[in-house]
């Protein structure tokens, strides 16, 4: 059985549709990735599974074996899905440590403590008592994961994590990847970096103006059948 | 040495001050309402103290173990059940229901205990002064006032730095969308900021009730003053309402020493040079609370 | 092919057209009063016009232009003692007496403006509180006035209107339905023009709004002159009926505010036809519960809560909007000749 299952998925922001039947399976312990240009819906679709948008049909979405779609955030964040959110978003007021420990207040228990996302990244700990805002955008990004980490999720939905940063940034960041998958949580990934999300997950999907245009695993997709799906062209 | 005197009485006073104002910055840091019906709740906090007290025959003092958790109470439910439904991006509806509040509210304490004047008796307490060297005599009531003033802040303070609760309201404050995927659920913090924020107000309603005669009218003038602390001490910070209240209390001991009925007029006068020279207040805090 | 085809706009809808007859019906009624009614409800027109005419400018501030005022009673107070001056102190005559307060009382909202517009929403609503209150207690506090026993209109005033009473309430009570008339078809035609429909552009985005050149600040500003342009005129009519005022009367928050707000919250913000309703409905809740004293209040505000919370736009929303009526046409609608079908409306 998978992990998170979507059937035909239909959402969009009131007269605005933008996911059109979306259907994805995850399995426990996966890295999925999810590309797609600007617009697509990856972010409609994040936002969606993690409660922040209603489906249209709340049976379209399965958490394990349940239907969450009508489910608060705070609700299905207790059931084990944790979000990175789309721009960091960190806690402007509060310091490095008070925006892990919001992570915890859902109270999940598992291997995710302050101290274990401080050996991840040990920058953090460095910084723990300076203001979220003054951190660099890389360290803004290890801050909004090590957050989502100490929910202690079974999934973990990550959006865009490459965006606005640099190369090298980036690379210390998919560094941890691996950590976070040893510890048995499976991963969502959305980039729009597509070689990034080709060398990090098992499987890809293809988002383009709501609909899934390619699955597969990386290592049987071509340049050109990716091209295809992702622009359309 | 007059001028001393007459300072730090109003300075203490402002202790009381920033009580009033307390709640207002911790309803609008958490949820940005403004709640019209503010000072009617502390009016009404003082008016339970009287039915407390003539019932259970107790001080006014310790009629705060009752009055408090029931102004926690009515402020939860309040939230809970009528304001929660008046957040959006429409700030007229919040206003609007608060001042229709403050109305009912105002008029009710009316029916109940008529238009009379009153005041909560605490005799050994109200003319105590302690007297410190040849001239300078500081009355107990105002000093006590400003010491749970103090007090109060420091334990919100702590609230809010040291616990879950705190952390998550400075967390809603911040971003309620990303606080509500870590767990935070919206409606119970803000019915949770409410219910503190009234239990702050039923102390200052009490300590109000004791220092001056009250009616059901008085309401709107603490909500004014409440809210010139909040715009002078600065928006979002709970040690700059005790700066504010004691720089209000000290503006209208100033204004009562040149003539005792220019006391409030120097104080709306302060609040307005503030607000041209400084529309962040003084001690502004970039986000949040 | 992108031949746009030529469209008009048009404005009057089937139901406007009867509203107006209908409006039209009431103006004969309301001007030849005097000849079929008594003195009492002569008073009480006079007084439902004021209402009437603050309703309106307070439902343009705060329905349109987003200014949610608390404040007015500063102008209404100012347009008392203005006129007060200007005749018992500089022997000014009552009819120029009462363009100067209009002229000045707009004058002085100048400044107040640049003060309250550095805050906003909630926060200007009590900082325009607070401006009345000063007000309130400088008059109070000022000897030429009285101070706080308040003053009276000189009976040299008085008669310099008419020697005869008869004919000097029926000056007033003129002036009044001029003042409550006048400020329904003031905010009528200002929403027509292309000041409302940069109002209304305003009021559904500041942001959108700002960036196709219209200047908020300004339209907001010239919203703010206009409403206390008119409570300033009703100032100058209330102590010209009754003759004497007090600071807490002419700077009272419950009347000039309090009432005004609930007038159009009932009967609806962000219409023009929801004042006048709202203005009605006041009247009749005030007979009504008249004898009930608190319980009048209670009833009212418990009303307002209400009607914010179930029906945010008021009895005329509840009537009028589910079924697209519109007494007085003030949207605008684009209409392509070649297949007659609306195609867009435009503000409201």
């Amino acid at each position: 059985m998978s992990l998170l299952r979507t059937n035909d998925l239909i959402a969009g922001y009131g007269d605005f549709q933008a996911l059109f039947g979306i259907s994805l399976s995850i399995d426990e312990g996966e890295a999925v990735a999810i590309i797609g240009s600007n617009g697509a819906g990856k972010t409609t679709l994040l936002r969606t599974v993690s409660g922040l948008l209603r489906p249209r049909n709340p049976t379209d979405i399965e958490f394990d074996g349940s239907a969450i779609g009508s489910l608060e955030p705070e609700q299905i964040v207790a059931r084990g899905i944790a979000m990175v959110p789309e721009g960091r978003r960190p806690f402007p007021s509060l310091n490095v440590e008070d925006n892990l420990r919001m992570g915890g207040y859902c109270r999940r228990t598992g291997p995710w403590t302050l101290q274990r996302v401080y050996r991840l990244f040990p920058m953090l700990a460095e910084r723990r008592f300076a203001q979220s805002q003054t951190l660099s955008g890389g360290q803004q990004q290890m801050l909004a994961i090590g957050r989502a980490l100490m929910t202690n999720p079974r999934l973990l939905l990550c959006d865009e994590l490459s965006l606005g940063l640099a190369p090298i940034v980036i690379r210390d960041i998919y560094a941890a990847m691996p950590d976070i998958r040893a510890e048995g949580t499976t991963v969502l990934i959305v980039e729009q970096d597509i070689n990034r999300a080709l060398e990090t997950s098992n499987r890809v999907y293809c988002v383009q103006k709501g609909k899934i245009t390619l699955e597969g695993r990386p290592g049987d997709l071509t340049r050109e059948q990716i091209k295809l799906a992702y622009f359309g062209i | 040495m007059y001028w001393i005197n007459t300072i730090i009485q109003g300075a203490l006073v402002g202790g009381l001050y920033a009580l009033f104002a307390t709640g207002l910055s911790l309803m609008f840091g958490v949820m940005r309402i403004i709640n019209i019906a503010h000072g009617d709740f502390i009016v009404m906090s003082a008016y339970l103290a009287v039915v407390v007290v003539g019932l259970l025959g107790v001080d006014p003092l310790v009629s705060l173990a009752v009055v408090v958790p029931v102004m926690f109470g009515i402020g939860y439910a309040l939230q809970r059940g009528l304001l929660n439904f008046t957040l959006g991006d429409d700030i007229l509806r919040p206003l609007l229901v608060t001042f229709g509040l403050s109305v009912v509210i105002q008029n009710g304490l009316l029916e109940l205990f008529s238009a009379d004047s009153r005041r909560l008796q605490l005799p050994w307490l109200e003319t105590a002064s302690v007297r410190i060297g040849d001239q300078l005599a500081i009355g107990l009531m105002p000093a006590t006032v400003f010491v749970v003033a103090v007090v109060v802040i420091a334990a919100l303070e702590l609230l809010l730095y040291w616990t879950d609760l705190g952390r998550a309201f400075r967390a809603t404050a911040d971003d309620s969308d990303t606080a509500r995927l870590y767990g935070v659920n919206n409606r119970y913090i803000y019915a949770m900021a409410t219910a503190i924020a009234l239990s702050v107000m039923s102390i200052a309603g009490v300590l109000f009730g004791i220092r001056t005669i009250f009616d059901p009218t008085i309401g709107p003038a603490r909500l004014l003053y409440a809210f010139e602390v909040v715009i002078i001490g600065g928006l979002g910070s709970l040690w700059g309402t005790l700066v504010g209240g004691v720089i209000l209390g000290v503006a209208q001991a100033l204004g009562a020493a040149f003539d005792p009925s220019w006391d409030t007029l120097a104080g709306h006068l302060v609040f307005l040079f503030v607000l041209l020279v400084r529309p962040h207040g003084l001690i502004p805090k970039t986000v949040g609370l | 092919m992108s031949d746009i085809p030529s469209y008009r706009i048009e404005r009057s809808t089937g139901t406007s057209r009867l509203g107006f007859a209908i409006l039209l019906v009431a103006l004969v009624a309301l001007l030849s009063l005097p000849g079929w009614a008594g003195r009492a409800e002569m008073r009480l027109l006079i007084e439902i016009s004021y209402y009437l005419a603050l309703a309106q400018v307070w439902n343009l501030l705060a329905g349109y232009a987003g200014l949610v005022s608390v404040g007015q009673q500063a102008y209404v107070g100012l347009g008392c003692y203005v006129f007060l001056a200007a005749t018992a102190f500089l022997n000014v005559p009552p009819l120029p007496a009462l363009l100067l307060t209009g002229f000045a009382v707009t004058m002085i909202a100048v400044p107040v403006a640049f003060v309250a517009f550095r805050l906003r929403g909630a926060h200007f609503a009590i900082g325009t509180w607070v401006i009345a209150e000063v007000l309130r207690l400088i008059f109070t506090l000022i000897r030429p006035f009285g101070q706080g026993t308040g003053m009276s209109l000189p009976i040299s005033v008085v008669r310099a209107i008419s020697e005869n009473r008869t004919a000097r309430e029926l000056i007033l009570y003129y002036f009044s339905v001029g003042l409550g008339v006048g400020s329904v078809v003031l905010v009528f035609f200002w929403l027509r023009s292309r000041q409302g429909l940069a109002l209304a552009a305003v009021r559904d985005s500041e942001a959108a709004a700002g960036s196709i050149g219209i200047n908020q600040q300004r339209t907001k500003l010239a919203v703010y002159l206009i409403a206390a342009l008119i409570a300033g005129l009703v100032g100058a009519l209330v102590i010209l009926e009754k003759l004497r005022i007090t600071p807490a009367a002419a700077f009272s928050v419950t009347d000039w505010s309090a009432d005004v707000i609930f007038i159009v919250v009932i009967g609806g913000i962000g219409s023009i036809e929801g004042p006048i309703i709202g203005t009605l409905v006041f009247f009749v809740l005030r007979a009504l519960l008249a004898d009930y004293g608190a319980w009048y209040l209670i009833t009212l505000g418990t009303i307002a809560i209400v009607v914010m919370l179930k029906a945010p736009r008021g009895l005329w929303g509840l009537i009028g909007e589910g079924h697209n009526v519109h007494l007085f046409p003030v949207q605008r609608r684009v209409r392509f000749d070649a297949n007659r079908q609306p195609i867009r409306a435009l503000g409201k």
